[in-house]
């Protein structure tokens, strides 16, 4: 392998993985906090869930180009890669958030509640460490699909291990095809590792 | 004797459903008033008011002679055991927290609470070195019951709510809670409300037993007069009691 390859796949393989990096943590920081002030607003849900359903319906390519001429948020480049990307994570991440809260048995909330904890008492010492691990399953699902859809990004700037896909159909190379490809599979395996593992040391039961 | 719990007029009800209908009756120190009936006879909505978990829609509930929804719900609530049939522990919680879950909120200091942990949990025969650093998972259902016991009462409150707590039980173990339920009524002097449609425990445990019937109150009595009435409904719940005249009935004639 030429050394120029090789030092451009980490370099871009560093550069996807901020991209996913950012993307995760602003649809963390958005998601989570919505699912969780949605569990105590019944009548918001499903208008909420529709939304983020619907964003998931576009197909990632269109989605991209829709970005590109909007002001602020568009673009040419990892910004507007970035609000994509963020846009697709929301959904997995808020449905997990609403299912692992409103899923915590009846009972123990109840008990929680006649016990004289308050709202916020109930939220964390009961609900969410009961719900954690199903927060971060919608948090692992999430950053497996956003490394692969990453590679897209590149078709509209945003750099990352999508280069070298790109590149490689526009010369049919399978060589550098392959470039992007593997070191995306074995980051998506690893991230779903290493999350995994971080879900069953967090469940509670 | 005076009133802990007072309902005066109450009525509950949710959209196009009546549950319960001006209900009168005042709970005094120190006794155990079982609220018996059948599935939804709304005695445990009855229950569910006095701590505020619902509020009436009509009259007043009130818990040492002001209304519950003058109390500031969180005060009310931590002057009140609650045990459930379902337990409601904290699965994430070792035995020991959850026996000490009221007093932490309360905010006594660390050493008092494990004090208090202890004294519960050997209470509740559950030697406290043996199951306090378990998880309710790790108990059978009877154990899960008492440690469900033994939360309600950590923090000394003045009232304790059961909803059908031994429910769920195998018959000898739920005897056998029975029985320890008298013992600790004669130790700890609080002033309880029992929800069961199993008039043999309302007979057994109650110093009154009021009869719930469609959301109204159909009559409260000693368990000795309840034994003896010619209400209609209670005279079913006795009749449940008689397996043997309904056996005798159906022996095939010799």
């Amino acid at each position: 392998m030429p050394t120029g390859l090789s030092s451009e796949i980490a370099s871009r393989t560093i550069e996807h993985l901020e991209v996913v990096l950012i993307a995760m943590l602003l649809a963390a920081a958005i998601s989570i906090p919505a699912g969780i002030s949605l569990t105590r607003r019944a009548g918001m849900r499903r208008w909420a869930l529709g939304l983020a359903n619907v964003l998931q319906t576009i197909p990632s390519l269109a989605l991209f180009g829709f970005l590109i001429p909007v002001p602020l948020i568009g673009g040419i480049g990892k910004r507007t890669a970035i609000v994509a990307l963020v846009l697709y994570a929301l959904l997995p991440m808020l449905r997990n958030t609403l299912v692992g809260i409103l899923g915590v048995d009846a009972a123990v909330r109840e008990s929680a509640v006649a016990m004289g904890m308050t709202d916020r008492q109930v939220l964390w010492q009961v609900e969410l460490p009961l719900a954690v691990h199903m927060i971060l399953a919608g948090v692992r699902v999430a950053t497996v699909t956003t490394i692969g859809t990453a590679t897209i990004a590149a078709a509209i700037g945003g750099g990352g291990l999508g280069v070298f896909i790109f590149r490689g159909i526009s010369t049919v190379d399978t060589g550098q095809m392959l470039a992007g490809a593997i070191p995306a599979a074995v980051m998506a395996i690893v991230a779903d590792e290493g999350l995994g593992w971080l879900e069953r040391k967090l469940s509670p039961v | 004797m005076s009133a802990i719990v007072e309902f005066r007029g109450v009525g509950y009800r949710v959209p196009r459903l009546e549950i319960l209908q001006d209900l009168n009756f005042t709970v005094e120190a120190g006794e155990t008033l079982v609220l018996l009936g059948r599935s939804g006879s709304g005695k445990t909505t009855a229950l569910r008011l006095v701590n505020r978990l619902l509020q009436p829609v009509a009259g007043t509930v009130l818990v040492e002679g002001k209304a519950t929804t003058e109390w500031d719900a969180i005060r009310l609530r931590r002057r009140i055991g609650y045990v459930i049939q379902e337990t409601g522990l904290f699965p994430h919680f070792t035995v020991a927290e959850n026996v000490g879950l009221v007093p932490r909120l309360e905010g006594w200091p660390a050493d008092r609470i494990g004090a208090r942990v202890d004294e519960m949990l050997e209470r509740m025969d559950l030697p406290p070195a043996e199951f306090g650093a378990r998880y309710p998972r790790e108990l059978s259902g009877g154990q899960r019951q008492r440690v469900g016991v033994a939360r309600a009462l950590a923090a000394d409150p003045p009232v304790l709510l059961f909803d059908e707590p031994f429910g769920a039980l195998d018959p000898v173990t739920r005897f056998d809670l029975q029985r320890q339920f008298l013992e600790w009524r004669r130790t700890f002097h609080k002033t309880s409300i029992f929800v069961t449609h199993d008039v043999r425990e309302a007979l057994m445990l109650g110093t009154r037993i009021g009869l719930m019937r469609g959301g109204r109150l159909e009559m409260l009595a000693t368990p000795e007069d309840f034994a003896q009435t010619q209400n209609d409904e209670a005279r079913a719940f006795l009749a449940s009691l008689d397996w043997r005249r309904e056996m005798d009935a159906h022996r095939p004639l010799e």
